[in-house]
């Protein structure tokens, strides 16, 4: 055998082996989603989705979960976004190139990998502790707000950045000031792009359940939160617990669980992914 | 200027400096709850200790136990998420077709998105039954399980952020190499991966960060007895997993047992913080530039 029918051969090996290697990623995929339809989507009914939760397997239901969770996720929204995005724009339009902006987005990175059950220390402390909050859904959804913080000012920032500079000359040109340019030019240019990273942060909180565990969520919730002062639970934090316990019919609880958990988690993404490509077909600068 | 647009840029400002104020809260929040805690127990006993029963009556406090929950956990994870993700990013750039490409890589960041709570359900009631038909012994909380399918779900950070780092390796490398005769995988492992090196590492790292700081995966599936060992058989306890059962016990407000958490949070910041930091440095110091 010459070298180089040696070396065909072992591209020909490595190709095969990156096939196996993806496979072993979606089949893992396909098996997780599989064994998860399997066991839980019998249990899903109308009673499971309406029901409070119970001592007893076959009583309990997942209202107050997902009720937790939609109120989680409409709080998270009205404190991350505006503020998000106004960290965001300050850093793509208003700074200029010195010490204290780089210090600032070094500061953003290093708070993006800072793991989530460490913000959920920082809620315990300051939300619910010194501020008097309690574990609140408020207490909880500032501090879900300040763990994806990072994700909608780094979005914000690329989809600003992918505004072209001709926008905001032509802008300003025409006499615009600042701010004019940036909310009616720049803002309503770089939407897409923000509504897209915004929905994928919402995504990323909606599965969290490791800071709100520290910040004091429960597991058992009896009554429908009403008010952004109610104790509250979550879907993660549900099935979590569901997990937990030694009988098998709580699995199967869990199993239904997290079925509606991926359901809002993959609508989610896909909104933004479908967001993503229409933005990308539609704007060509 | 006119006043409103002070006001506005200030107010723009504010939010801005928000985020330094939350790492000012988190380094303060994490000062001011172990500094009473050392205060009563020595440095010297928590970071050499190996021994970790705050819950008990007789209390140790070495974190040691934790440490090595945390690290066995992480390194099972990264010796399944590294070979498959760097594998599969070079595969993707350098031998699939590009429709192959833009099917497979959503598909595969479809991993990244799935709560973590749904792959301790996943490593608890599946994956541990199915490994113990192969090792009889294996418990029913352990790292193995765990770190396997952590290794799974972080296969989309190194595979993506590899495949970034390679695909910026300009294409006259690539042209070059196969001009010189190189098959594809010569070009891979010759020209484009050591040329691609520093972007690589970075995505390790930053992997390591985040398998680190996991918490639901490894509190439902490798078990809450911190236990000073490297055996991935037999429950373990992670820095994240001993936060997560405080948590959720009634351990009152204010005790030596509360401020626990303040310290292992306090080493697990410092860990995540030191990984980033050099990840940071990496990109900065050794990405290559070419024009």
């Amino acid at each position: 055998m010459t070298n180089s029918t040696r070396n065909r051969i072992k591209d020909k090996a490595f190709q095969v082996f990156g096939i196996f290697c993806m496979l072993i990623g979606l089949v893992f995929l396909a098996a997780l989603l599989i064994n998860i339809l399997s066991e839980g989507l019998a249990r899903i009914d109308w009673d499971f989705l309406t029901s409070l939760p119970s001592r007893r397997a076959s009583r309990s239901g997942i209202l107050t979960a997902w009720a937790g969770t939609l109120w989680i996720l409409v709080l998270t929204s009205l404190i991350a976004f505006p503020l998000g995005i106004s960290a965001g724009v300050y850093l793509e339009e208003y700074t200029k190139k010195t010490k204290m902006a780089s210090f600032l987005e070094i500061n953003i990175a290093n708070l993006a990998g800072v793991p989530s059950i460490i913000y959920g220390l920082l809620g315990l402390e300051i939300f619910v502790r010194q501020m008097g909050m309690g574990s609140s859904l408020l207490a909880g959804a500032m501090t879900l707000s300040l763990l994806v913080l990072p994700i909608v000012i780094v979005t914000t920032r690329e989809s600003l950045k992918a505004v072209p500079q001709t926008v905001r000359q032509g802008s300003f040109a025409l006499g615009a000031t600042k701010w004019q340019t940036t909310w009616l030019q720049v803002l309503p240019a770089a939407f897409g792009g923000i509504l897209t990273g915004v929905i994928m942060s919402l995504s990323r909180a909606v599965g969290e359940a490791a800071p709100l565990v520290v910040v004091g969520a429960l597991a058992y919730v009896p009554f429908v939160p009403s008010s952004p002062n109610d104790e509250f639970t979550v879907l993660p934090i549900q099935i979590f617990n569901w997990t937990s316990r030694p009988q098998a019919e709580f699995l199967v609880n869990a199993a239904a669980a997290i079925i509606m958990l991926l359901l809002i988690t993959f609508l989610l993404n896909g909104i933004a992914v479908y967001l993503r490509n229409k933005q990308q077909k539609k704007i060509k600068w | 200027m006119k006043l409103s647009e002070k006001i506005i840029e200030g107010l723009l400002w504010l939010a801005a400096t928000i985020t330094i104020l939350v790492t000012i809260g988190i380094i303060w929040v994490l000062l001011s709850g172990s500094i009473p805690f050392f205060q009563k127990v020595s440095i010297i006993e928590f970071i050499t200790g190996t021994e970790w029963t705050p819950l008990f009556a007789k209390k140790e406090f070495g974190i040691l136990p934790l440490v090595a929950g945390t690290f066995l956990t992480t390194a099972i994870a990264i010796a399944v998420a590294l070979p498959l993700g760097l594998t599969i990013a070079i595969y993707l750039n350098e031998y699939a077709p590009a429709r192959l490409k833009s099917t497979i890589k959503p598909v595969l960041e479809v991993l990244a998105t799935i709560p973590t709570v749904v792959y301790g359900f996943f490593a608890l009631t599946v994956v541990t039954p199915f490994l113990q038909g192969f090792i009889p012994n294996l418990a029913g909380f352990n790292a193995l399980s765990a770190g396997i399918v952590m290794g799974i779900m972080i296969i989309p950070m190194i595979s993506s952020l590899s495949e970034d780092a390679i695909s910026a390796v300009p294409k006259s490398l690539r042209e070059a190499a196969y001009g010189m005769g190189s098959t594809r995988l010569q070009t891979a492992f010759k020209v484009m991966v050591p040329a691609a090196s520093s972007g690589i590492i970075v995505s390790v790292i930053l992997a390591i960060s985040r398998a680190v700081g996991e918490t639901m995966l490894v509190a439902i599936a490798a078990g809450q007895q911190p236990r000073f060992t490297l055996n991935p058989l037999v429950p373990i306890e992670t820095i994240t997993t001993y936060i997560v059962q405080v948590s959720l016990g009634d351990v009152p407000h204010g005790s030596l047992e509360y401020r626990t958490i303040f310290a292992a949070g306090l080493v697990l910041f410092v860990f995540t913080f030191a990984l980033n930091n050099l990840s940071f440095w990496i990109k900065k110091k050794y990405q290559e530039k070419y024009d």
